[in-house]
Order: structure tokens, then sequence, then C-alpha cells
């Protein structure tokens, strides 16, 4: 399947195997990131390009890591700064499929401005966005997307600031594409991954990933086996919004607000209930499903958004296309005899 | 030109407009040096504005001013003072007086010294009437009342004729310098070919101006004869465009695309807005949302095969600084462009000096080197630029190229290169399903690494800023293979030097006193010493355009010296430096930290002191 008329396709069906790198993966046994590479070794493939097509950049932490386990292209960055070079990746040559591995202090503290500002233009890139709610590689320090009250060596007391929710961060930024999938559903994440490979513009992929080391269990209240029926709500486009064990709960409209209703008591039938439309332009429910937490309700999962808007890459290239076309100028040398030229002799 | 009392002539002259912001100075200057050109001399202009876009009206805060050198010799310098200063309101003569040497012309619009005027001025009388311009000759000219009457017949005229009061000043000044004024009028309508009405009235405030200088019965008249150009085919050029379009004739000798990551900073903007106007020639520009972005995006670029820039001035390029030490782990080709401003901080923007020499050679966290050059001139910014982006390509490796705002914004004569009398730009770019290619592998004799552009078949490999081993680029901490590449980052960029121009000399390979001097400060630093030279003092010049690595002859340059005297717009970075590198001399030195550039006057007072000492 052709996703993207700009890169090249493989001419033969890859493997998993072409995606494997011959690196020691370093991360402590048990930690979500083993299973994030599990699902891009395993998707790639399936996308269909060119194995020298794709290229994935980072920026610093243990996420940032993970351009050294995939076989491709990679650039390991500085911190912060992974969603700026892949940006000049990107303009530079759109025939990559560009992938951005980050984490929730590389790409929401000291990467923040290039953050929003990548997602604002709709640079055709996928973010793979680690969210763990703490600083691994430094040990152990709270995050910004750390729940209020989280005590860490940092935060002996607590911590006193309000976390970012990053679905909320993106759509203020004027996001077209979010997904949120947890580390312990590889099925989930290959299908957003593969959403969001087919998306044009910014995608990224927030990926509820547990830290075995300093933050261990944050994401146990929606992914735990006890809770997941009750606490997840899988978004599948088209369908209605339903969830819980017995399959009975659903999420409807109220006025200007959501709430969690029971199909069968109260007179609520499944025509109640929310069909969700991810390509819808309009961002307003998908703010409100990002924005779900438990317990009063399920945590959202899945395509949350994935909105068509034209990309920055496209473009810069349309507008070389047209100057091209229309100037005098084709040349440097051109350039150099154009405007007030004169003779002296 | 039939009253003219008295026709002086003169090898050169220094003129400064200056006026109130928003009065056309910039414009009047412009049009002033291009029909001196026009008519045959050699030119060097500056624009001096201020940092706010429209300070308070009338006050010296919002004084905008152009300054052209013109002579009948080559002009290296914008000259150090004024032989003719036209001053628009109290509040530009007032702040620009210091400028003008003692007996010359001072031409006032003396409408606009009223009272309300003076006390925005601050003056505490009319300077016109107190007797402190006595050593002037002050010409107290009715400009903008001249103006109106000129437009009484216009529609709208009392109104226009304030936006066009510049053009009278304008015709003044032709009048005076013996200017045929058709250049002028030409260059009029071709600014304003889209708004008729502004072009005719603008026209007519020239010719107005310039009939009114023929009035003028004391009025001395000047004339500067034709200079000795060579033959051939010119424009006129500002650095900072110079900059900008060598960078594109890399681009096209290279056949590597250009990417410009880039912030808005004062006084590098321009490169940006003038590589902006380019798509045609398939450049990409990338308007970051930082500096630190522009870097970043410049190495993802560089790292898919592209010319990558990245245009900044001071304090931007303090923020740069990480990403460059990125750059020269990764050993990826980028041309980091800093046009120098006064710093520190914020500093002074629209001023100049040379004072970020030690962060480009030193500002980096670990053993970080990297290519420093600086360009010499308006005009050489442009061959400047090209050699920073080849050397960056072929040699795999960040360069700093520094220039300033004196020469970024000064323009000058440029004789229009061929694109394809510039030398060959080969980067070493690895080719598809090489069984050899390994990240870290060196040309034995440069100890350069190939350039695998992902979407290469065969190639496929990561960098990023951890140590890597020496040859496969896999993550390392091996204490030894650390050292090794500390040692092959240094010895790279130090065989460069096998690639640059030798240090030339000016004048005598031996003599009492070698001159030397780096960056935008060569005109001014040449002039000076040609003067002493004329006058049969034994003093020579070296001027460095190759800072890392320098020039392998500069030792051997400096033997044949008795004096060494560096003279720079800092409190001796590169002496220092010199004095680090080139041990086994006495190095004098000579310094200014004023955000102003060296007057050839008080440099020729410098040499002539050491030489008598």
């Amino acid at each position: 399947m052709l996703l993207n008329k700009t890169i090249e396709p493989s001419d033969k069906q890859l493997s998993k195997e072409d995606f494997v790198s011959d690196q020691m993966v370093r991360w402590c046994p048990g930690c979500g990131s083993h299973a994030i590479l599990n699902s891009v070794e395993q998707v790639f493939p399936k996308i269909g390009y060119k194995k020298e097509n794709f290229i994935i950049v980072s920026g610093i932490g243990c996420s940032s890591r993970f351009p050294y386990y995939v076989n491709t292209y990679g650039f390991h960055g500085i911190h912060g700064r992974a969603t700026a070079i892949a940006s000049g990746v990107k303009i530079a040559n759109p025939g990559l499929s560009v992938w951005i591995a980050t984490g929730d202090g590389d790409s929401m503290a000291i990467g923040g401005n290039h953050f929003i500002h990548i997602i604002r233009r709709n640079m055709d890139v996928n973010i793979l966005l680690f969210n763990n709610q703490i600083y691994g590689l430094t040990k152990g320090q709270f995050s910004p997307t750390s729940p209020v009250g989280t005590v860490t060596k940092t935060s002996p007391h607590g911590t006193i600031e309000h976390p970012f929710n990053p679905g909320e961060l993106i759509m203020g930024a004027q996001g077209t594409f979010f997904a949120r999938v947890t580390d312990t559903n590889p099925r989930m994440m290959t299908d957003a991954m593969f959403e969001a490979a087919k998306h044009d513009g910014t995608a990224v992929i927030e990926v509820l990933q547990n830290c075995i080391i300093f933050a261990d269990k944050v994401h146990a209240s929606i992914t735990s086996r006890d809770f997941r029926d009750d606490y997840q709500l899988h978004l599948q486009h088209g369908q209605p919004m339903i969830f819980g064990k017995e399959k009975n709960k659903g999420i409807r409209i109220n006025g200007t607000k959501l709430e969690v209703v029971t199909i069968g008591e109260n007179g609520i039938t499944l025509k109640d209930i929310l069909v969700h439309d991810q390509y819808s332009v309009d961002p307003g429910i998908h703010l409100m499903l990002a924005k779900l937490s438990a317990p009063e309700f399920p945590v959202a999962l899945g395509v949350i958004r994935s909105a068509s808007f034209s990309t920055y890459d496209d473009q810069v290239v349309d507008q070389i296309k047209t100057a091209k076309a229309n100037s005098r100028i084709q040349c440097v040398d051109d350039l150099l005899n154009s405007g007030d030229v004169f003779e002296i002799d | 030109m039939s009253k003219n009392t008295e026709r002086v002539e003169l090898d050169n002259v220094v003129v400064k407009f200056v006026g109130d912001s928003g009065d056309g100075m910039q414009l009047t200057g412009t049009i002033f040096s291009d029909s001196a050109v026009k008519e045959g001399n050699d030119i060097a202009t500056f624009p001096d504005f201020p940092a706010e876009i429209r300070a308070p009206h009338n006050t010296v805060a919002g004084v905008s001013g152009f300054q052209v050198h013109v002579g009948k010799k080559e002009i290296h310098t914008i000259g150090d003072l004024c032989d003719v200063l036209v001053a628009m309101n109290p509040a530009s003569l007032k702040s620009n007086i210091k400028w003008v040497k003692p007996g010359c012309t001072i031409i006032v619009d003396v409408d606009t010294f009223d009272e309300k005027a003076f006390d925005k001025a601050g003056y505490s009388a009319n300077p016109l009437e107190d007797g402190s311009l006595g050593i002037y000759n002050v010409i107290k000219a009715p400009i903008t009342s001249m103006t109106k009457k000129a437009f009484e017949n216009l529609p709208d005229g009392f109104k226009i004729a304030e936006k066009s009061r510049n053009m009278f000043a304008l015709g003044i000044t032709l009048y005076l310098f013996n200017r045929d004024p058709k250049f002028s009028l030409e260059m009029v309508q071709q600014k304003f070919a889209k708004k008729p009405e502004i072009a005719k009235a603008n026209k007519l405030a020239l010719e107005a101006g310039y009939s009114y200088g023929e009035s003028i019965e004391a009025l001395h008249s000047y004339y500067i004869p034709p200079a000795k150009i060579e033959k051939g085919k010119y424009r006129i050029i500002t650095g900072n465009v110079a900059t900008a379009w060598g960078l594109l004739a890399a681009s096209e000798r290279s056949k590597r695309p250009l990417f410009l990551g880039s912030y808005p900073i004062t006084p590098a903007t321009d490169i940006l807005i003038e590589l902006a106007k380019h798509k045609s020639l398939g450049v990409k520009i990338f308007q970051a949302e930082d500096e630190i972005a522009g870097i970043c995006s410049a190495l993802g670029a560089s790292f898919t095969g592209s010319l990558a820039i990245t245009t900044t001035s001071g304090p931007g390029f303090s923020l740069k600084s990480e990403a460059m030490g990125l750059g020269v782990m990764t050993e990826l080709p980028l041309v980091i462009i800093d046009v120098q401003r006064a710093g520190p901080s914020t500093g002074l923007p629209t001023k100049s000096e040379q004072a970020d020499l030690y962060q480009a050679l030193f500002g980096r966290n670990g053993e970080c080197p990297l290519v420093v050059m600086a360009a010499s001139s308006p005009v050489d910014c442009f061959y400047a630029a090209y050699e920073a982006a080849k050397l960056a390509m072929e040699h795999m490796t960040p360069v700093v190229l520094l220039t300033d705002g004196y020469i970024g914004n000064g323009s000058q004569l440029f004789k229009i290169p061929k694109t394809a009398d510039l030398s060959d730009i080969i980067p070493p770019i690895a080719t598809a399903n090489d069984p050899d290619y390994k990240p870290y592998r060196r040309n034995p004799e440069t100890l350069v690494r190939q350039w695998a552009l992902p979407g290469t078949e065969g190639l496929r490999h990561r960098i990023g800023g951890l140590e890597k081993d020496s040859t496969m680029g896999t993550v390392t901490t091996d204490p030894l293979n650390h050292e090794l590449m500390v040692k092959y980052r240094a010895d790279k960029i130090d065989k460069i030097a096998d690639f640059i121009a030798p240090l030339a000399v000016t004048g005598e390979a031996e003599a009492d006193l070698l001159v030397v001097s780096w960056g935008g400060t060569e005109g001014s630093v040449l002039t000076a010493v040609k003067e002493l030279q004329a006058e049969g003092k034994s003093i020579s010049h070296a001027h460095f355009k190759h800072i890392l690595p320098m020039p392998k002859n500069t030792t051997d340059v400096f033997k044949g010296f008795k004096k060494i005297l560096v003279c720079e717009l800092n409190s001796g970075q590169f002496v220092n430096y010199l004095r680090m590198t080139h041990t086994g001399f006495i190095y004098h030195q000579f310094n200014k930290v004023q955000g102003l550039p060296f007057m050839v006057t008080e440099l020729v007072n410098k040499f002539n002191k050491m030489l008598e000492e």
C-alpha cells in the first residue's frame, strides 16, 4: 500500500529482520520502551517504504536512544531539539519517512518550544512520545507530565506544578493528528503507528509507558488487568464509544459536556452514544476526549484526531515550483547580472 | 552649472545625510552614492540607523543617517569624518556635528529650527545663531518651505512636500558636487515606478533643490574626477547580500541544495531576507521559532545532503553553541554566519565590534574545534561565504564565518564574477551500496569522513552527539577511542591549513613595523598603512581571513619584522590568540571597543608612534 506519494516504496516485501539492529539494547529489563521498539520493527515493513527511506531522529533521554536500536538512518540529537532537527530533515528531503522518538521531558520541558511549533506548522513527521511521567536517564526527577504531588528526589515534599496533558497541548497547538496508546497493548501501538504514517502532517502518538525503576505503575490504574476494561475507551472511527467489562457503558454528550452512561439504564440506548469521528476538522470533541481522566471517566485510547490540512513541507515544494516557473532568475549568473548592473570602461 | 563661483577638485569626500527616522535618509544616501558610481567614482557606504524603528520625532534617539565615501581612487573605508553633512533637523545636527571636519560644509533645513525642536534635540539655544558653528561653512536652506513652494500647484502638494524634503536636499547636494541629476532622476523613477504620483513629486523636489543650489552665490562646488577602476561589469552590493549570493553560488557549484535555518536578529536578518527571495534557485528557507531551532534544522538538512546554513548575531550565536558542538561531533558540514554586533548580551545591536572571536574559537563544551574565518569587506563577504561553504562540505565540518554590522550593512562596488570561474566544490559523498562504507572511516590525507545521505541504498547508519567508535561510528565510552577521536577532530581542522591561501603581505616582507588585522577592519588598516608607505615609512600590512586554522606561513611572515602591532575592535582577542598559537614574538596591540570602526587618522597616529618609539 502506497501511503505517501513523495516517499518511494520498497520493491520487495520487507520483514521485521530488515529493521532489527545489531546493537545491544540497553534499556532496563521490563522497560516499556522494549515494547515500543518491537512495534516499530513490526510496523515499518508493513508501511512499505524502501528501508533506506526511514529516518529516526531523537533528542536526549531514555527514549532518545531509540535510533541506535533500529536499523534505519538515524540522528541522535541534543536535548529537546529532535523536532527541530527533524524539521530540517523533512524540509530538505520530503522523500524520507521521518520518525521522532522523544520523551515527556525532552519534548515538553526543554523542547517544548520546538514541539508546539512543529505541530503548528504541520510538518509531515511522526512523533513517538514516550510518556512515563518521570526523568529516567537522570535517575528520577519529576517531569512536566508528573501528577501534582508526585514525590521524587527533586520534589521530596511533592510537586506543586500542574502537569501537561499532551493531547490538550497538541490540540492547543493546532495539531492535526493525536493518538494515545499503552505500552501494554502491541496491537494498539502498531495500528496507531500505521495510521500516523498514513496521515499527512505532524502525527503525535503518546505512549503511556512504564518506567519500572523510577515511576513503576504510574499508568497501572488504566493498564492493569483489574482496571483496563472499565478505564480504557478504545476509539475506532465510525464506531460508538463503548467500554466496560460488559461492553454496556458509553460516552454521550450532555449539553456541553461528556458523560458516562450505561446502556439499558434510564432509557439509554446505543443511539444515544457518541460515534467517533477522528477526521473531524473541528477539534472540539477530540479535545474533550483527550481530557477524559480516571476515575470519573475512562481514558481515551487509539486515534483521537486525524484531520486533514496542508503540510509545511508540501508548501515549501510548491512555492519553489512556482518560483522556478515564473522567475527570470534561473541560475546564480542570472542573479549576479540582474537589476542595476553597469559597465565601467 | 553656469553660476559656479569656484570649483574645488577633490580626491575623495565623505558625505553624510542625517535626519529623523522616516525622513528618507537611507534612500537619499543610496541615490547619491549610486549616481556617483554612474559618474565613475568608487564608493563605500554605511547606513547608521537607530535600534528603534521610530523613536520619538525629532529626538537624538531617532536620528537615522547614511554615510557615503566617494573617491577617484580605490575606496576601502566609509571615511573618518564628513566633508559635507546634510542635516534635516536640529537633533540630527546635534548628534552628528562631532563627525564633521572643521571648515567643512553643513547644509541644514532651516525651517525645522524652532524652539520646540531645539528643546527636543536638547539644544538650549539656536545653534545656527549662537556662534557654535563658527568653524563650519553652514548653508541655511529653507528646504521644507521651498519644497512646499515647488508643490503649490500639485493636489495635496503641502502634504506630500513633507515626504519629499529629502529629494530637495539631495538636489542641493548633487549640485554641490557637480553631478548630472539625470542618473538620480532615473533612480527615483525606477524606485517609484509603481506610484507615478510619488515619482513625479520626488523628481520635482529633486529638480527644485538642484535649481536652488545654482542660486546660492556663496556655494563652493566640488568635483571628484572619475576613479581608475578595472574595466568590467559592476553593481553595488552590501555585505549581507554578498554573503547570501556567495552561498547561492556555492550551492550551485557543489550541486548541493541550499537550506537556511535562521531566526531574525539585527544585523544579520538581511541575509535571511535576501535568500528568501530566491526560491527560483531552489533555496529552502526555514524561519525557525528560535536560534536553536535555526541551527538544529540546518544540521538535520545537512545530514540529508544540503548545503546547510544558519545566520545570526552575537546573542543568537551564544544560543547556538550546543548545536555547534553536535555539528563538530557528527562531523557534518554547516556554515554558521555571525554578523557581529557590539556586546555583551543585547549590547549595542546596531553598532559593530569584533568581540565574538573568543566565542567562535572556544565557546563550546569539550574540545570542540571548528573552522573560523572572517570576511574583510562587503564584497569579500561573497568570496568568504563561498569559501566557508566549500571548506564545510569538502572537509565535513562546521565553519564559523564572522562578518560584522559595518561590512554587513555597508556597500561597495562589486565586479561581477562568473560562477564558472569560482573554484570547484567536491563534497565527499558516499556511493550507494559501497561495501566498505563505515560512518567514521576517514580519508587518510585529510581525515575527512564521507557524507552518506539518507535514502541511499546500502548506507544506513546512525550519528549523534555521543562519542563514536573511530571507524564504525557505534556508541562507545572506550577511553583510548575517545582520546583518538579528540585528536582526529583537531587534526582534521589543522589539515585544512593545506587548502587555504597563505598570508599575504602588503608592502615589504622585511620592515620596521608589521600591522596585523583580521575581519572587517581591513579597509581602514590598509588605507592607513598605504598612507604611511606613500610617505616612505617602513611599514607593512598582513590581514587574516583564516583564523582557525591559520595560514601555514604565518610565523615566517612575522619573522621579517622588528615590531608587530595587532589592531582589532575588541580588547585584544586575536592578539592573545596569536600569543598562544605563534609564540616567540612580542605582539603590540591597538584596540577600540566603542561600537565604532577604526578611523584612518587614529591608526596613522598609532603607527607613527610605533615607528618613532
